[in-house]
């Protein structure tokens, strides 16, 4: 995990962060959070939290970007939605928790130990790699390097699965799968054009 | 009726089944399903990780495709699959920008999307297309006398509320009554099992599956049915892990929506793929009258 080293750092950062958010659909309305903690009280994971939703709002708020990014709330989202349709604000919440996730793998904020960074990126990798995401592909990699007692403690039912033809060990490839990378190295260049 | 049809990236592992009897199911009910032509990976939630237009562009790769193929609506079943695509339709028709970006980026791939392909979940179809009425009129074996718990996990109406409520759906409840099955009161059917989480922090994830499992089982569920690969493989691949974990001895059958569904419009359990479940669904089959 990398250290934000100055105060010039982590305001370069909420600034991004606050342009990023401010450009989606809707996002100005974190202006007018009242920090009633529907969404916290909403969060099914909350309670395995550093910072409920609601505290993660108002250190953003705050300029903490530093605690916000590097809180473990981010990872433990599970995009539910819960938050999202009870904010009497309006808030995208889900939405913003994307946003700090894009912001830490982006700025080398998450944790380097952490499981759903990495599953993040070997989810994005098998759907480049194959135009779908092959779940055994994802599987595998995410034990050998996250976590090595996961075959041990799921042997029973994994070989029920493998069994019933539910993991399937070859990928399929689909015709247009350069198209996404293609999609992507476009975005990339108007982002970079637009900095 | 005919719909152009989006299976996603689990249909070809763990949610196999999802797709055979989604299939089967629409067999029997004289609706054609016409696959999407070499549809991508929608996204789902990881990618919104990565960065937000990238998961709407990649997401709308599969709408322009549907767009050039047909008129038809665009019909999914999973229900992270349905929201993605669905999302990706409302950000394009909120904001302006998101369309542009968009369609540069399809653009660059000899590709364009107006924003307008319908994206319906397969409960939609059922419930709004085809109707209570007639598809109570379709029913060869009435699934009298069993206590179903309907688990619409998180993305069925969430974010959106397209055709059911966000808090408290109720459209799976009333499909199966018109099956004739009992819906059990169940107070967890919308909340979530856990998703990705299963993998990623376990012990999160195996306690919102315990409650989810007790809720139906007080509730004298005989099966649970859900709407999304990743809801089932969590309830029903990861009850041993759950009853390892809480002391408790679960043992519930967990079958697709299409599966349950299915028996009760005439196909066979092979043709449903109910071979494939992990928790067996013989007793099921069993408590249907015949």
């Amino acid at each position: 995990m990398t250290e934000l080293a100055t105060i010039s750092e982590a305001k370069k950062l909420h600034r991004q962060f606050y342009e990023d958010v401010m450009s989606m659909p809707g996002g100005e309305k974190i202006k007018i959070c009242q920090q009633c903690g529907t969404c916290t009280g909403s969060c099914p994971t909350s309670y395995l939290m550093d910072w409920g939703p609601r505290e993660i709002i108002a250190a953003f708020r705050a300029g903490m970007i530093d605690r916000v990014v590097k809180s473990n709330t981010i990872w433990l989202c599970t995009s539910c939605y819960s938050c999202t349709v009870r904010c009497p604000a309006g808030i995208k919440i889900t939405d913003l928790m994307y946003e700090l996730k894009r912001i830490a793998i982006k700025y080398d904020l998450a944790p380097k130990d952490g499981k759903s960074p990495a599953m993040t990126k070997y989810f994005v990798d098998s759907v480049h790699k194959h135009g779908r995401n092959h779940e055994v592909e994802l599987m595998a990699k995410f034990m050998l390097t996250k976590d090595w007692g996961l075959p041990f403690k799921f042997a029973g039912t994994g070989l029920k699965l493998f069994t019933a033809g539910r993991l399937p060990l070859f990928a399929k490839n689909i015709k247009g799968k350069d198209e996404l990378d293609k999609i992507s190295a476009y975005l990339e260049a108007q982002e970079a054009k637009a900095q | 009726m005919r719909y152009l049809y989006y299976p996603g990236c689990s249909s070809e592992a763990t949610g196999k089944a999802y797709d055979i009897s989604t299939r089967a199911m629409m067999d029997k009910l004289g609706v054609e399903l016409v696959e999407l032509d070499d549809w991508n990976c929608c996204g789902a939630t990881s990618y919104f990780n990565v960065r937000e237009l990238d998961s709407f562009a990649i997401a709308a790769r599969n709408l322009a495709i549907a767009q050039k193929q047909g008129d038809e609506d665009l019909c999914v079943i999973c229900n992270a699959c349905y929201t993605t695509l669905a999302k990706t339709n409302r950000y394009m028709a909120e904001s302006p920008e998101v369309h542009e970006a968009v369609n540069g980026a399809l653009g660059a791939v000899g590709r364009a999307y107006d924003g307008t392909k319908a994206v319906r979940h397969v409960m939609d179809v059922l419930i709004n297309d085809i109707g209570l009425e007639a598809l109570g009129e379709k029913v060869t074996r009435r699934l009298t006398g069993l206590k179903v718990a309907c688990y619409y996990g998180c993305q069925y109406s969430r974010p959106m509320g397209a055709f059911d409520d966000t808090e408290f759906p109720v459209t799976m409840d009333q499909f199966f009554q018109a099956l004739g099955a009992e819906t059990v009161d169940f107070a967890g059917k919308a909340k979530c099992c856990g998703g990705m989480m299963m993998l990623t922090k376990e012990e999160g994830a195996l306690r919102l599956c315990h409650e989810l499992l007790k809720g139906a089982q007080d509730g004298g569920a005989d099966v649970i049915v859900c709407a999304c690969p990743l809801c089932e493989m969590n309830l029903e691949g990861y009850q041993p892990r759950v009853n390892k974990t809480f002391g408790t001895s679960y043992d519930i059958p967990v079958m697709y929506l299409t599966q349950l569904a299915g028996l009760a419009f005439g196909a066979s359990p092979k043709e449903l793929a109910l071979d494939k479940q992990v928790v067996p669904c013989d007793r099921v089959v069993a408590a249907i009258p015949a």
